[in-house]
């Protein structure tokens, strides 16, 4: 079997951790981020592209199967954050957020499927984050564009279950990324207090739960999302 | 470019057809109903037909197009009824594109 997989978000953090991960496994992955790539790593090549762009996407995708002849995995990593108060937060704002954390993981999740539907077989995994459950304040855009994901999720997971392709969730605590830099570190100790296990996440903990996702047994698993450090 | 892009329709519904197994879409001509209708297939055949075609006209055309855009969506009569009038919309799209 395959392991064709396509990582959005790749140039820093989690999504460069994943791409990082999954190529020392022995995948191939395809990667993709506004800019360059900074690292060159084996089994991995890089797209420039912004996910919210329909024809971008498509044809990043295109180009893959040309390649590749298949996609076997999608991890629909790519994502802003952006804290503010509702009344203080610029539409323009909302509007990026949404692009980027909603569209992009729409715009892949469909044209990588089509291709999957094909084969069928495929695994798409999205993220989700802890912040929706939880209804933090200062994150209302940022919760409710990864909530729309969630839901998402559960739909795809049923438009596509006939395919044999599996759409599921992972639901990331906050982990030292330039995501939460800026967070003050009491709000950040006292969200990390609402968890079960009280620590900030880690990119293995997120690769553990996307793992498990897209192993070949896990065909019956779909429309899930598993929310990291006890939070439901 | 209309007989090409033809014989991607006639193909992509043969593909299909070996699962649904449809007398009424065993040998495909303009007038073929591909959806609405006792003949019609189901949605999610629909599916398949809409994006093989697409990837088809990609393969063998090298042409990027999305027949499932919002043109299609909004019509009065839809382009996905019959193999004529998908082939008609596909020609609509490329040239438009």
């Amino acid at each position: 079997m395959s392991n064709i997989a396509i990582i959005t978000g790749t140039r820093k953090g989690i999504g460069l951790y994943l791409a990082e991960y999954y190529s020392r496994k022995g995948f191939t992955v395809v990667g993709c981020s506004r800019s360059e790539a900074e690292k060159a790593l084996d089994n991995y090549s890089h797209h420039c592209l912004d996910v919210a762009d329909e024809k971008a996407v498509q044809q990043m995708v295109h180009d893959v199967v040309k390649k590749f002849g298949r996609v076997d995995i999608l991890i629909n990593n790519a994502g802003i954050a952006s804290m503010n108060h509702i009344l203080l937060t610029p539409l323009s704002t909302v509007r990026r957020i949404f692009e980027t954390n909603f569209y992009g993981t729409f715009l892949f999740a469909r044209e990588v499927a089509k291709v999957m539907m094909r084969q069928k077989y495929g695994r798409i995994v999205n993220f989700a984050t802890v912040a929706a459950p939880l209804k933090l304040e200062g994150e209302a855009a940022y919760a409710s564009s990864k909530a729309a994901v969630a839901n998402f999720t559960q739909v795809m997971a049923k438009e596509v279950a006939d395919y044999n392709i599996t759409v599921n969730a992972v639901g990331p605590t906050p982990v030292a990324t330039d995501l939460i830099k800026n967070v003050d570190k009491k709000k950040m100790q006292d969200l990390i207090n609402t968890q079960a296990i009280k620590r900030l996440g880690t990119f293995e903990d997120i690769a553990n739960v996307i793992d498990f996702f897209i192993r070949q047994e896990s065909d019956f698993i779909t429309g899930q999302t598993v929310y990291l450090g006890g939070i439901s | 470019m209309r007989d090409q892009i033809f014989k991607i329709i006639e193909s992509v519904v043969a593909e299909i057809n070996e699962e649904l197994d449809y007398d009424s879409l065993r040998n495909v001509t303009e007038d073929t109903t591909l959806f609405g209708g006792d003949e019609g297939v189901d949605s999610l055949s629909l599916v398949f037909i809409v994006t093989n075609v697409e990837r088809g006209i990609y393969e063998q055309l090298d042409r990027s197009v999305s027949l499932a855009n919002e043109k299609a969506m909004s019509m009065r009569n839809s382009p996905y009824r019959n193999v004529g009038s998908l082939l008609e919309y596909a020609l609509q799209c490329l040239e438009e594109a």
